[in-house]
């Protein structure tokens, strides 16, 4: 099959198998920012904004959201123009081995988008749906505190 | 001390930024032309011997290249997947494609496809009759008389320690010294107790992974999600007897490995596959292969006996440990080894030690490395007999380990007595804050506002506090090597190369900042590149908490070096003698008369000027000693008196890791191993059916812990000096680890008074104790 997605504010054509998720087929067109931890909806490395909302994408069956936006970790903020999550979550050191950060990133730019100053349960509750092995999450949330603190400074 | 620069700052992790913006490559991501898909077919059964194999319908299919098994695979070699310095100190038991299927999981058969649609689906065409046999799953049935023989005349060990697979005995080592009968004789009562520990995933996010293809010029290229590039590289060689000129092995980003990457299972298959069929091949495990046929936590039982005075003093001490190191032997020696000789020489004043640690093959999954490897099994049951003790003569815990620890300047005779499972290294203590460690880990918890004071914040609610204490080491003494080489630019930055493995722990961040302090440049003047078998100096790789004291002594040698090239150079041009050069501020300057030439400026005249030559260096490293760095852990939990259910309210980690060279990262290596063992403790467990399958492997039904169970978490860093250390620093990739499970436990103990012997602490354990004693 082939069908048209909206891809990091990009028009895409991409080709899919019928029964293909969605994590599979951004890989196999070179978005290979969006990682597969277990297809099971369980690890988040494969999390997307979908219409804007985080999703796992393995998950998502590709021939089923035809014509939506999709928005990865790259089209939140690349390695030249870093976004302000992206920059903090370096500065706290919540990056270890960094496979699960892309999906992180994506589930905090959601969190931040509709609440730019988070309890830490709120945080803890925005990535509920993600996991790591490495940091034992205490960094990230410091860095995602960072960027909200950041993101409300600028707005001033 | 001399005020140092870069050393001791928490550093941004140098590729943190092209991992948190989806850039940097792993294994999976890197895009491969024309490649070949795989999919496994695994034993149903646990032990089983093949009657037959059709795969006749599978090889019909359009897309299927081959289906590969024991019966057109010939001439396999007998090895270990235990990536270990060689000879590994690991059975040669395992084979790429074997007859005998000896456990659920067990590789039969793999089939090779145009994509991994076809393969999956084919796979599922390949018929087998299997003459199934009977099973054992637990360790001492195993090794008693009678039991089904897993293992076969042929498997062998290739050093000469004790292996009698004829008993599914897969390892034995034992040490004694004193007078065991002596000591008990002395002792005012003897405390004698049983401990178990439990199957456990590693679950790094990132699945195993491999690709492998033909370069231009015909040399086989493998891009591997490993710890031990240069061990896969010498295993791929040896299995299929392929010259190990010809490979070259390529370490991408890394998604965590904690021991489970330190496995070299799938790149002789990987490889076999290219050289074979002449194509690329991509290998990605999934979850539930992850879970069920990679490695494994290996379980443990633990008989720990203490003979006692009244006035504390441990008069006799015997530890039997019995790994089930499950249907293969990877680090089943060493792992049972360490339960002894990373435990033991914490209460050095014990004059009577007795230790006996055996493996036993059973039919359940490989055990593997893990984070800990051997040691977290073994503190579990000391921490908690200590707490027993202490208990039962009034002492006040803290204190006794404060008194009865190994101290600086001090030594064991199980340091010299037991290795990796065989005579270790004699080592004298060169930096201990265990004290320091104890007091302000027990600020942190308010020890003495909480212990023993039962409190309850709410109707039913108990809440208790314990305490988690260990050593581990910094590599394998005179076994272990690192190397690094170096060369300097034009620019005055530098090239480092080293075959240390970074796999998520910031090792390449780390070893860069060694340079930077050495030369007195900014961070971003090193350049790194690491663990590429072509391009850099060889290394164990990642294990045994051995990279920032091994990999980053010879970081420093090497740098030292340059330094003295630099020197030479710069002397040269400021016609200065090299004594009155100090090196500092991206340049060197004559102390006397303060002239000075940058280092942009030296690298420029070296390469182009006059008596032109590349500023190069290598050095490499083997240690001498193992320095233990330390840690007190404190966990506080809450129980529902009613429902058994426990929450940790708070853990406390503070760890003596020498000099922080980078203490953002430092924190990050012991709060990631602390939730891992919290979790150990808790939630994760390898549930097996009747007949030996595993259960729960998903994510779902095997729980991590996400952000939302989080307690509060404190981590302290309790700075020693180690002088035979990088600027001061020890390991402490593992320790981190070793804490949580004894804490816990002394915790729940002091909470509800039930001493749980056997991990995992659930709800219903806890709800049953507090019943059964009632």
């Amino acid at each position: 099959m082939k069908g048209k997605f909206i891809i990091n504010g990009k028009e895409k054509y991409l080709n899919f198998e019928a029964d293909e998720r969605l994590v599979i087929t951004l890989r196999n067109n070179g978005f290979t920012e969006v990682k597969n931890g277990c297809m099971e909806g369980e690890c988040g490395a494969c999390m997307i904004l979908l219409d804007d909302k985080a999703v796992h994408s393995c998950q998502v069956l590709t021939a089923s959201v035809q014509g939506k936006k999709i928005l990865t970790v790259k089209g939140i903020g690349d390695l030249h123009i870093p976004h302000v999550i992206q920059k903090s979550f370096v500065e706290a050191g919540a990056v270890q081995c960094g496979f699960c950060t892309p999906g992180f990133v994506v589930a905090t730019y959601a969190l931040l988008k509709s609440n730019q100053n988070p309890t830490e349960t709120e945080i803890k509750k925005a990535i509920d749906g993600n996991l790591c092995r490495c940091t034992g999450y205490v960094k990230i949330i410091d860095g995602i505190k960072n960027a909200s603190k950041t993101i409300q400074k600028e707005r001033e | 001390m001399k005020k140092l620069n870069t050393i001791g700052k928490s550093k941004k992790k140098i590729d943190a930024l092209s991992l948190a913006t989806g850039s940097a490559k792993f294994t999976d991501d890197f895009e491969i032309k024309n490649s070949l898909f795989v999919s496994f077919l695994y034993s149903p059964h646990a032990h089983a011997e093949i009657k037959s194999i059709d795969d006749k319908d599978a090889k019909l299919m359009e897309g299927v290249i081959d289906v590969l098994h024991y019966q057109n695979v010939k001439k396999q070699k007998l090895h270990t997947t235990a990536g270990q310095g060689y000879p590994e100190p690991s059975p040669y038991d395992t084979v790429m494609f074997d007859k005998k299927m000896r456990f659920v999981g067990d590789r039969v058969a793999v089939v090779i496809a145009e994509s991994k649609k076809i393969a999956d689906d084919a796979v599922k065409k390949i018929k087998v009759e299997y003459d199934i046999l009977e099973a054992v799953f637990d360790s001492e049935k195993a090794l008693e008389k009678n039991a089904p023989r897993i293992h076969g005349e042929d498997r062998y060990m290739p050093i000469p320690v004790k292996y009698e697979p004829e008993r599914n005995l897969a390892a034995e080592v034992e040490i004694g010294f004193g007078d065991m009968a002596k000591g008990e004789k002395e002792a005012d009562f003897i405390i004698e107790k049983k401990y178990s520990t439990h199957y456990a995933s590693h679950a790094a996010i990132e699945p195993h992974s491999v690709a492998s293809f033909f370069d231009e010029m015909g040399r086989l290229v493998i891009v591997t999600s490993t710890q031990v590039p240069f061990h896969v590289r010498r295993i791929v060689s040896k299995v299929l007897d392929y010259p190990l000129s010809k490979i070259r092995i390529i370490k991408p980003r890394i998604g965590g490995g904690f021991g489970g990457k330190q496995e070299v299972f799938l790149e002789p298959i990987s490889a076999l596959i290219t050289i074979k069929y002449k194509r690329p091949v991509k290998i990605i495990l999934s979850r539930e292969e992850v879970f069920e046929s990679s490695r494994t936590r290996h379980p443990m039982k633990v008989k720990l006996k203490t003979a006692v005075k009244n006035s504390g003093e441990i008069t006799a001490l015997s530890l039997e440990a019995l790994l089930n190191t499950g249907a293969y032997g990877s680090h089943a020696l060493t792992i049972v080894s360490n339960a002894g000789s990373k435990v033991l020489p914490f209460f050095n004043k014990v004059k009577n030690i007795h230790f006996l640690g055996q493996s036993a093959y059973t039919n359940l999954p490989i055990g593997g490395a893990y984070r800990g490897y051997g040691a977290t099994q073994g503190y579990f049951a000391l921490n908690q007999q200590i707490d027993i003790i202490t208990r039962k003569l009034d002492l006040d815990i803290l204190e006794y380990i404060k008194k009865n620890h190994i101290r600086t300047g001090e030594t064991s005779e199980v340091f010299k007595a037991l290795g990796e499972g065989t005579e270790g290294v004699t080592q004298v203590i060169h930096s201990c804050e265990m004290d320091q460690c104890i007091d302000k880990g027990a600020k942190a918890i308010d020890w003495y506002k909480k212990r023993d004071k039962r409190i309850e914040p709410k109707k039913d609610k108990v809440r208790g506090v314990g305490i988690g204490f260990s050593m581990q080491g910094s590599g394998i003494p005179l076994i272990d090597m690192g190397s690094a080489s170096m060369k300097m630019n034009d620019d005055g930055s530098f090239n480092l190369y080293i075959g240390a493995t970074d796999i998520g722990t910031g090792s390449d961040t780390i070893l860069a900042q060694i340079v930077a302090e050495v030369l007195g440049i900014e961070l971003d003047k090193v350049i790194v590149l690491s663990s590429d078998t072509d391009l850099t100096p060889f290394d164990v790789g990642a294990y045994a908490s051995s990279t920032t004291y091994v990999s980053g002594t010879a970081v420093k040698k090497c740098a030292d070096k340059i330094k003295d090239q630099i020197l030479k150079v710069a002397s040269q041009m400021l016609e200065s003698d090299i004594e009155n050069l100090a090196v500092g501020n991206t340049k060197v300057t004559d102390t006397k008369n303060n002239k000075s030439v940058s280092l942009a400026e030296v690298g420029e005249y070296s390469l182009y000027t006059k008596d032109q030559f590349q500023i190069q260096a290598s050095a490499s490293y083997v240690p001498k000693l193992s320095p233990p760095p330390f840690i007190a852990q404190f966990a506080e939990v809450e129980i529902d008196k009613k429902t058994g259910k426990i929450r940790i309210v708070k853990f406390v980690s503070a760890v003596d890791c020498g000099v922080a060279l980078n203490p953002k990262l430092a924190e990050g290596q012991i709060e990631g191993a602390a939730v891992n063992g919290i979790c150990y403790a808790l939630t994760e467990e390898y549930k097996f059916s009747k007949t030996g399958k595993l259960t729960n492997k998903t994510f779902s039904d095997y729980k991590i812990w996400t952000a939302n169970d989080m307690p509060e978490m404190e981590t302290i860093i309790a700075e020693s000096d180690e002088e035979t250390g990088p600027f001061g620093a020890k390991s402490v990739g593992e320790i981190g680890i070793n804490g949580p499970l004894p804490a816990i436990a002394n915790a729940i103990y002091d909470a509800v008074g039930v001493r749980l012997y056997h991990a995992p602490f659930t709800a219903e354990k806890i709800y049953e104790e507090i019943n059964r004693i009632k």
